[in-house]
């Protein structure tokens, strides 16, 4: 017994440098004054940069009586976990002080909720799986309402969070069942009651199918998506940005490790299952997304239809599809946060900005910014050769040698007609002129926006045109789940 | 070293790219700085490679760089890999070196345009596609490349697309190429496919000549037909060389780099790096030195007569072309690549030569205006007759080298009807080009006052790129003299690439029956005959001078006989004069035999719709007509139907499923728990 | 003699309760009382187990869940605060500005 009561710190020790930076920054907030607060952002940023390389480093597959699995897989996810607050943390500087809603709390909790998605995404145990999920949501709820003064982020926050607390009951029921059928919340342990027992047990289909439940609820899949549109449009944007990259990512590892890993064996089981959610999500996430006129909105579908296709990997249980999950969410992280940038520099607080149409003739005004825009969406669109066509390949490759032919074509008919919307952006920026060209005008603290565009787009860019490099990563990085 | 090649495409790229995105507000001196250190610092990094090969031993000179893997799915794999070899090293020496001091002569010349920027953006990409597609080792990156300086070269010919005729050469030229390039991917994917019976799936040169012999050999000839096909459209070879002479609606910078120095050799570099399969296919050999050799001589008469200084420059292009075509056909691949490199200097060179005239001048391009520049350009005239020397192959300029050994392999190799044309063209050659030497630098001036009071040197931003290119285009014959005990330098530093087939060739013909007896007796003859063939070249040359200059030359016409000047000429041979002056007509019989019947047929297509298709609908009277209106009705709301309503649908289904969207967070619960009440269904159900 | 049984269907019927009353009920307040009920309702379920399995873990986890959800508590409130400051209303049937 004693050896498996191993409190190993250092398995957790890229949670314990985040904690350390929140509180640091919680007691700068409470120290510094006016504006001294500016470096409160900064602050945050360190920490979180400083986290990427002890996540790298960090490998302690059995810990904590085995409920933490800190190995590469959570590693690679700790790593796009990071990179993305990163980024989002610098526009949000700016962003926060154009929304009069600048208070230091914003960036503590950021970092707490980056501390919960890295608890999800290296927990091997229901316990401190759901403790870390619910962490990365309470913090969201918070940073959803930041701007207490806008009746739209308010109003988000509370559908978010009813939803989410509706989700978390049902998670939490389906984990009673699971507990009760394996007599354990551990991974490991029901994974081998399931492939001991029969797998039409009660207890085990109830949990399954109530976990599922709570897990495409945090994705966002249909139909358990409808709070997502809302609570990105109301959000500040860098926090929608984070929304969906972050939390989506750290569901998609709950997944990968959960339903890939442990539950393998029961593929056949949970495999309809999957392929509807997959095909229902990115088609309705593509067809819904043609009639938004919302910049934001039209991206929240987006991300919908996206998590549909990501899905497909989860499906196809082998290396080819989880590493597929891993590279696309990589790439994923870039181009939205990219074009959550460009949309985070325009957007006004009076809504200018926030619609497709606002965008007319920024090729002329801004064409570097266009330029971008035009590279994030196409990207996005999944066109080469940038990383969104390459993920797309290696997911749709991967669906297509597990004999998932109608999947596949359904995915290439939901990126068809999502190029619908993708294209409506370029459009707007490239063949029409501006009307009011005011909404283009840089504010003070653009220098950052640059740096985390310049960065998005150069990765979009690299991930496109050396697919293998990172590849290779996401393969390293399934390897512990497949064993 | 060899490692950093990808450097040497990847800063054109760069250049390109700095110049495309920020070009228009960075400012003319930043532009070509841009651009010329790219291309310098490319060609620095090309000469290293190139000193580094030089010292390897013979057999380690081919090297792959694999830049990185594109993808790999399966067994399916693509990468990005460069081929050092001697002949890859010789291509991008010529490439970044040429194209080096192109780019900065274009400084001089095209600092008064407008669109400056745009031009160093395209130059400098071209340069890159160029790269890459005599770099790539596998037939998917050279088919980037060929693809790409096709674009390039589009662009650049309607640079000034404002004007009517550049932007319709351009628009030739797209057209003739892709007719071209449409046999070359036909011949890409005949290989692929007979390759792939044989489990072959890999594009690399390597994989390819290893296991070529699989192929049989009318397989091979259909192939390297087609690739051929590619080649003359590319490299404006009979009967798809009507681009080129157009192309020189474009900034001469271009024409010197793009349609005389690089791009249009392409097709004989394509043909050096497959010797072997051209080699193993040697019908397809003979169509390729016939074709090559007609080219080079009905592209020299037709030079005879142009007045347009670029015209004539670039019919002396097709011609040199052919000539290099002529030796890859008769399996000469060394000679070809060196007339390849010599071309390369001394038509650069004088193109070069002809902006700085053309400058001078005004825009003023016709030679019948020109006239006595060489008072007022030295500089530009010198170098021009240096070029106009080498061309016409005296020695030791570097033209005679190149020039003398095709002709000699020829004739070694027993096409004794092609050598003899081939001397016919290089007494053409030598002719033409000093009449365009002596109507535009000697004697009286004939531009107008006005033009006349203008007249300069270019300044030396210009001329200096000229020097150098004259110094080369002199000197750069060294590599093909016969040094070496067991051939020229040339010779020694290729042959590990031309080995393979030139084993091949030699093998057939030892086959065929023509085997040389004692080596040492059939040495000294051969030595003794080939200095014999040079003197006849050199005399033929200098023969073809002389005419010119007893028609053109102003102190050399009193010893002219009377009949003997071009008007006289002119008159006599009117016949002849016509056809040649109207370039045989080949664009008219181009209409009238291709274009022309194309416009006719579906003059007759509509005609004999009209005539008898209506005729029998209103013979049979209504219920024909009625299936005609039905037809109609499926092709509109059907056919047409079906693409926009696939649009509205979408949109419509998007409005529709947006109402699940209420805004009402007791719907989205609800709609959330009936999920969940459909899953735990399903899985009772057991899915 | 109560079962295992016993206590789940208890369970059971306290999360259709909850369920029930997040659904219909219009006060956003008696949202957030219906949502408590949901989590307690699974602590029960969590306990049963629990006890008739002979494992620690259930009772850890509700120990867990009971914080956790107090939190959670402590968050809806503020939010709602908010809401009502910007709304006037807890009415969740007029908070439908963000939709389609």
């Amino acid at each position: 017994m004693t050896n498996l009561l191993n409190i190993n710190y250092y398995a957790v020790a890229p949670e314990l440098v985040l904690i350390g930076f929140a509180f640091l920054v919680l007691i700068l907030d409470l120290l510094l004054k006016g504006r001294d607060k500016a470096v409160l952002g900064y602050v945050t940023a360190f920490g979180l940069l400083v986290s990427i390389p002890v996540s790298y480093f960090t490998n302690e597959p059995v810990s904590f009586s085995g409920m933490v699995a800190a190995d590469s897989f959570s590693a690679f996810f700790n790593i796009v976990f990071c990179v993305a607050a990163f980024l989002t943390t610098l526009i949000s500087m700016d962003y926060m002080k154009k929304a009069k809603a600048d208070r230091g709390e914003y960036y503590y909790i950021t970092l707490f909720a980056v501390i919960g998605m890295m608890l999800m995404a290296s927990a091997n145990d229901f316990v401190n799986l759901y403790a870390g999920l619910e962490l990365m949501a309470l913090s969201f709820y918070v940073l959803v309402a930041f701007k207490i003064n806008d009746n739209k982020s308010v109003e988000g926050a509370l559908k978010y969070f009813v939803l989410g607390a509706l989700s978390s009951g049902i998670l939490l029921y389906g984990i009673s069942f699971l507990y009760g059928y394996a007599g354990s919340t551990n991974f490991a342990e029901i994974a081998r009651a399931a492939s001991a027992g029969s797998s039409q047990n009660m207890f085990l289909i109830l949990g399954v199918c109530l976990t599922v439940a709570g897990f495409a609820f945090k994705v966002a899949l249909f139909p358990f998506h409808l709070w997502s549109p809302d609570a990105y449009e109301g959000a500040p944007t860098p926090v929608t940005a984070l929304l969906s990259v972050g939390s989506k990512a750290a569901a998609f590892a709950v997944f990968l490790r959960f339903f890939a890993g442990s539950l393998a064996v029961l593929q056949p089981h949970w495999a309809m299952l999957i392929w509807v959610f997959s095909a229902a999500t990115m088609l309705y996430g593509s067809v819904v997304g043609v009639s938004q006129k919302n910049i934001v909105r039209m991206l929240a579908y987006s991300s919908i239809a996206h998590a549909g296709i990501i899905l497909i990997g989860l499906l196809v249980t082998n290396d080819k599809g989880s590493s597929g999950v891993l590279y696309y969410l990589l790439v994923y992280a870039f181009m939205n946060i990219g074009a959550f940038s460009v949309i985070t520099l325009f957007v006004r607080n009076n809504g200018k900005g926030a619609n497709i149409c606002d965008y007319k003739g920024l090729a002329s005004k801004r064409p570097w910014l266009a330029f971008f825009m035009a590279l994030f969406m196409v990207s996005l669109a999944g066109i080469p050769p940038t990383g969104g066509f390459t993920a797309k390949f290696f997911i749709l490759a991967s669906a297509v040698n597990s004999r998932y032919y109608l999947l596949a074509g359904i995915a290439v008919v939901s990126t068809v007609i999502s190029l619908f919307f993708y294209a409506k952006v370029i459009f707007y920026m490239y063949m029409k002129e501006a009307d009011d060209a005011s909404v283009f005008t840089a504010s003070p603290g653009a220098a950052l926006y640059n740096v985390v565009i310049v960065i998005s787009a150069v990765a979009t860019v690299l991930i496109g045109i050396f697919p293998s490099v990172f590849m290779d990563m996401a393969v390293q990085a399934v390897k512990p789940l497949l064993m | 070293m060899i490692q950093l090649v990808w450097l040497i495409p990847l800063l054109p790229l760069i250049g390109s790219v700095i110049n495309g995105l920020f070009g228009k507000r960075m400012g003319k001196t930043a532009v070509g700085l841009v651009a010329c250190v790219a291309m310098v610092a490319s060609f620095l990094i090309s000469l290293s490679i190139f000193i580094k090969i030089l010292s390897l031993p013979v057999a380690e000179r081919s090297v792959e760089v694999t830049v990185f893997n594109w993808i790999t799915s399966g067994a399916f794999k693509l990468d990005v890999t460069f081929l050092i070899d001697p002949l890859s090293t010789i291509m991008i020496l010529i490439v970044t070196g040429v194209g080096s001091l192109i780019h900065i002569y274009s400084i001089g010349y095209m600092h008064h345009d407008k669109s400056f920027w745009r031009f160093f953006c395209y130059l400098n990409l071209f340069v890159f596609f160029m790269l890459m597609l005599v770099l790539g080792a596998n037939y998917l990156v050279m088919f980037l490349g060929w693809e790409g300086v096709g674009l390039c070269s589009y662009l650049l010919i309607g640079f000034w697309y404002e004007k009517k005729s550049a932007s319709d050469a351009g628009k030739k030229a797209f057209v003739v190429n892709r007719v071209g390039d449409f046999g070359f991917i036909l011949g890409l994917f005949l290989l692929f496919w007979s390759l792939a019976g044989h489990g072959i799936t890999s594009l690399s040169y390597k994989e390819v000549f290893a296991n070529i012999h699989h192929l049989d050999p009318s397989m091979l000839t259909i192939i390297t037909l087609l690739l051929f096909v590619g080649a003359t459209g590319k490299s404006a070879q009979i009967p798809l060389y009507v681009w080129l002479p157009d192309a020189m609606e474009g900034p001469t910078p271009v024409s010197a780099l793009i349609h005389a120095a690089t791009m249009v050799t392409a097709g004989v570099y394509m043909i050096a790096r497959n010797n072997l399969l051209f080699s193993l296919a040697p019908y397809t050999g003979e169509v390729v030195a016939v074709v090559g050799i007609l080219t080079a001589f009905f592209a020299a008469t037709m030079g005879l007569v142009q007045n347009d200084i670029k015209k004539v420059l670039a019919y002396s292009t097709v011609s040199q072309l052919g000539y290099m075509f002529t030796a890859v056909g008769v399996g000469a691949y060394t000679a070809g690549v060196f007339h390849l490199m010599t071309h390369a200097f001394f038509k650069g060179l004088m193109f070069l030569g002809s902006g700085s005239v053309i400058h001078a001048m005004g825009g003023e391009q016709d030679m019948r205006k020109m006239g006595g520049l060489h008072g007022h350009m030295k500089t530009t005239s010198w170098t021009f007759i240096i070029g106009a020397i080498a061309i016409a192959g005296m020695p030791p300029f570097s033209g005679f080298w190149s020039k003398d050994e095709i002709l000699w392999e020829t004739f070694e190799k027993g096409h004794h009807y092609i050598w003899a044309l081939g001397l016919l063209t290089a007494f053409l050659t030598a002719f033409y080009m000093f009449r365009q030497v002596f109507m535009t630098f000697t004697g009286r001036c004939r531009a107008d006052h006005h033009t006349q009071h203008h007249l300069h040197e270019s300044p030396k931003i210009m001329t200096v790129p000229l020097i150098i290119l004259a110094v080369l285009a002199a000197t750069g014959g060294i590599i093909g003299i016969p040094f070496f005990e067991e051939g020229t330098a040339a010779h020694h530093f290729l042959n590990s690439v031309f080995s393979s087939g030139q084993h091949v060739v030699n093998h057939a013909v030892a086959g065929g029956g023509h085997v040389a007896n004692a080596a040492g007796e059939s040495e000294a003859i051969h030595g003794g005959l080939e200095l014999i063939m040079m003197g006849v070249s050199v005399a033929v040359g200098l023969f073809g001078i002389f005419l010119a200059a007893l028609l053109y030359y102003e102190p050399m016409k009193k010893f002219a006989p009377s009949f003997w000047t071009p008007e006289n000429l002119a008159a006599r041979f009117k016949g002849l004069h016509t056809l040649l002056y109207n370039k045989y007509y080949v664009d008219e019989i181009y209409d009238a035999l291709i274009i022309n019947p194309i416009k006719r047929l579906c003059w007759y297509c509509w005609r004999f719709d009209l005539g008898v298709i209506d005729g029998i609908v209103n013979g049979a009277g209504w219920v024909t007509r009625l299936v005609a209106w039905l037809m109609h009705k499926f092709d509109v709301y059907i056919v047409d139907g079906t693409i926009n309503s696939s649009a509205t649908f979408v949109s419509w289904t998007s409005s529709f499923w947006r109402r699940l969207q209420s805004g009402y967070l007791q719907n989205y619960a609800l709609v959330f728990v009936i999920g969940l009440l459909l899953i735990i269904g399903g899985a009772l159900l057991g899915w | 003699m109560l079962t295992l049984s016993h206590y789940l269907i208890l369970s059971l019927l306290l999360f259709s309760i909850g369920v029930a009353g997040v659904l219909t009920r219009r006060n956003i307040i008696v949202v957030l009382m219906s949502l408590e009920l949901i989590f307690n309702s699974v602590n029960i379920s969590l306990a049963a187990f629990s006890y008739y399995l002979h494992s620690l873990t259930g009772m850890v986890f509700v120990v867990f869940n009971i914080t956790i959800a107090a939190a959670e508590v402590a968050v809806g409130l503020a939010i709602l605060v908010c809401v009502y400051r910007r709304r006037r209303t807890t009415n969740v049937d007029e908070l439908d500005e963000l939709k389609g």
